[in-house]
């Protein structure tokens, strides 16, 4: 019997963009929260760490009722696109991005906070923008620990279920991830299927961690002496 | 020519004192040297010049420029300030080359005239043959030269460097490179052109470089001059103590005699003669301060002779410049070597305290 693949390139195309969307929307984010003092700033921290902690069932509950297609977002979304988004593989890329988002924004909030800020003191003396700034000295000196948690973010987005089955449904051949699969194999009682693709999503989350922990490591040496 | 009069007030927190910086001073061409005890606020006063703190109150002018004035409501960020700006702990961005440092500072210049630019920076700083190298495999030295480089570097066409701001940057070199520092900085002065506004807690620096020096104490400018005239006449006793290189002891007014420029003095058990002190009062306690170069010494054999003074010696501490010998009473004196070694090993001695060069505080 051929080997249906399909569910494995969805669930690598879904993590990507995930990853990809909560990169930009993360790194925006957590900058925000490292740089800026306003009002809220904890409250809105927490409230993306929030899906971390929420049953996916929860979660995926309140992006029915957010993204559906009776919705304003829903017709948004079907006004702009001319299809609903509840019940596709976008879907599947919102579910995961729920899940890339939280581990992006806190470790790269965490190692934004860590660099030292005398380079950015003399970044903006030198008469840099604040957009240079990050992209020229901030995010480089990050940029271990952030490539680590867009790893980790990759690897949790590609193993998601709970939300995905809750808000992009089981339909073989469109919305059908690798995790909805490997459910879908054990019900039905296709041991050797399910087998095989426990097997190669086991080997792909270790080669993504092993990838992680081998990133280049950070040729410059020492920090500078606390200022005092 | 740059204008600054800051004040800024910290208040008391759960752990810290509370602490006010009121500053007002000038720095013209040359070099101005801030010195100060390490907390006396002298950080805080090229930060508030370079835009990274904002005082209550005051004004910052930069050759006619306004960077800062808080009845106006003018505050320039960091990067419109003109203030080249070589941080303590230099401050090379790890991750780039030596020329990428520079280049990343000559960013606001068109591109053929960066690449002079950072050409003829990395020739005057002697860092031609480093270019490929990142910081951490500098030395300390070629860092600082680096960072100085950089910080000139910085700013557009429109806007160029209109101070240099210096922190410490001395500190962690050894002497040799310090020397080599003040020749880069001289170097700076007179090619560059600007003012050049150096923080430092070395008197050595003030001397090595400073055409005017302000001394700063707990937050205010406790004196304003060149480092000579203020070796010569601290004006004050924490000022005196600041500088660290007096005899300071206590003594009382015996007499004045203004007609005969004559004073004499107690100083614990004995008697000196000195200047009139204009200003002063009989009956006055006082601090006597007067460098430990400038007393002499004799061997006790017998009494003591006028403005002598018999002291136990407790301690000999060799010195670069020769010996520093410690008496009883806090007393030091300090003479070269060979002077100290044509009398050998003697333990009671007369300290000779010359009427001209005493002063009071």
């Amino acid at each position: 019997m051929p080997i249906d693949w399909f569910p494995l390139w969805l669930s690598l195309k879904v993590a990507l963009l995930a990853t990809t969307i909560a990169a930009a929307l993360g790194l925006w984010l957590a900058w925000i929260l490292a740089n800026r003092s306003f009002r809220g700033k904890e409250a809105l921290d927490a409230a993306i760490a929030l899906p971390l902690v929420l049953p996916p069932t929860v979660l995926g509950y309140y992006l029915l009722v957010v993204l559906g297609r009776l919705s304003p977002l829903g017709k948004l979304y079907e006004w702009l696109t001319g299809s609903p988004l509840v019940f596709t593989w976008q879907a599947a890329v919102v579910a995961a991005l729920f899940h890339s988002l939280p581990l992006l924004v806190k470790s790269a909030r965490a190692s934004f906070e860590s660099v030292e800020p005398v380079y950015e003191k003399a970044a903006r003396t030198l008469g840099a923008s604040e957009w240079r700034v990050f992209f020229r000295v901030t995010l480089p000196l990050a940029r271990r620990p952030v490539m680590a948690a867009a790893a980790l973010a990759f690897a949790r987005s590609m193993g998601d279920f709970g939300v995905t089955l809750m808000i992009a449904g089981n339909i073989p051949g469109r919305t059908q991830t690798v995790s909805v699969a490997i459910y879908d194999a054990v019900m039905a009682g296709d041991a050797a299927r399910a087998r095989l693709l426990v097997l190669v999503v086991s080997a792909l989350s270790l080669l993504i961690l092993t990838l992680a922990n081998r990133l280049p490591p950070e040729r410059h040496g020492r920090r500078p002496a606390a200022q005092l | 020519m740059l204008e600054a009069r800051i004040r800024k007030l910290y208040p008391p927190g759960p752990e810290s004192a509370a602490f006010e910086l009121d500053v007002a001073f000038e720095a013209g061409p040359g070099f101005t040297v801030l010195f100060g005890a390490s907390g006396s606020g002298k950080t805080l006063t090229l930060d508030c010049l370079a835009g990274f703190v904002r005082p209550e109150h005051g004004r910052i002018l930069l050759d006619d420029a306004l960077l800062f004035d808080a009845a106006a409501r003018v505050n320039r960020p960091p990067r419109q300030r003109r203030c080249a700006y070589v941080l303590q702990s230099y401050a090379l961005f790890p991750h780039m080359t030596l020329r990428q440092n520079l280049n990343f500072a000559a960013a606001g210049w068109p591109r053929p005239e960066r690449q002079r630019r950072v050409n003829e920076a990395m020739a005057r700083f002697r860092l031609a043959d480093l270019a490929g190298r990142r910081p951490h495999e500098l030395s300390g030295g070629q860092k600082q030269r680096c960072s100085i480089a950089r910080a000139l570097l910085g700013g557009r066409p429109s806007a160029p460097p209109g101070v240099l701001l210096l922190d410490e940057p001395a500190q962690g070199l050894d002497a040799p490179l310090r020397n080599d520092l003040y020749a880069v900085l001289r170097q700076v002065r007179d090619e560059v052109r600007i003012p050049v506004l150096l923080v430092t807690h070395s008197l050595e620096e003030c001397f090595a470089l400073a055409d005017r020096m302000l001394v700063l104490l707990d937050g205010r400018i406790a004196r304003a001059a060149s480092p000579r005239e203020i070796l010569d006449e601290p004006g004050s006793l924490p000022v005196a103590r600041l500088l660290g290189a007096f005899n300071l002891l206590p003594a009382e007014i015996l007499s004045l005699d203004p007609a005969r420029n004559r004073s004499r003095l107690k100083l614990a058990s004995f008697e000196l003669q000195g200047p009139y002190f204009p200003g002063k009062l009989i009956g006055d306690h006082v601090t006597l301060y007067i460098r430990p170069d400038q007393l002499s010494l004799t061997p006790r054999d017998g009494r003591p002779g006028p403005n002598h003074a018999p002291l136990d010696l407790l301690q000999t501490l060799s010195l670069p410049s020769g010996v520093r010998l410690e008496f009883s009473s806090g007393v030091a004196v300090e003479m070269k070597r060979e002077d100290l070694e044509q009398w050998g090993k003697v333990k009671e001695w007369n300290v000779g305290f010359p009427a001209d060069r005493l002063r009071v505080l």
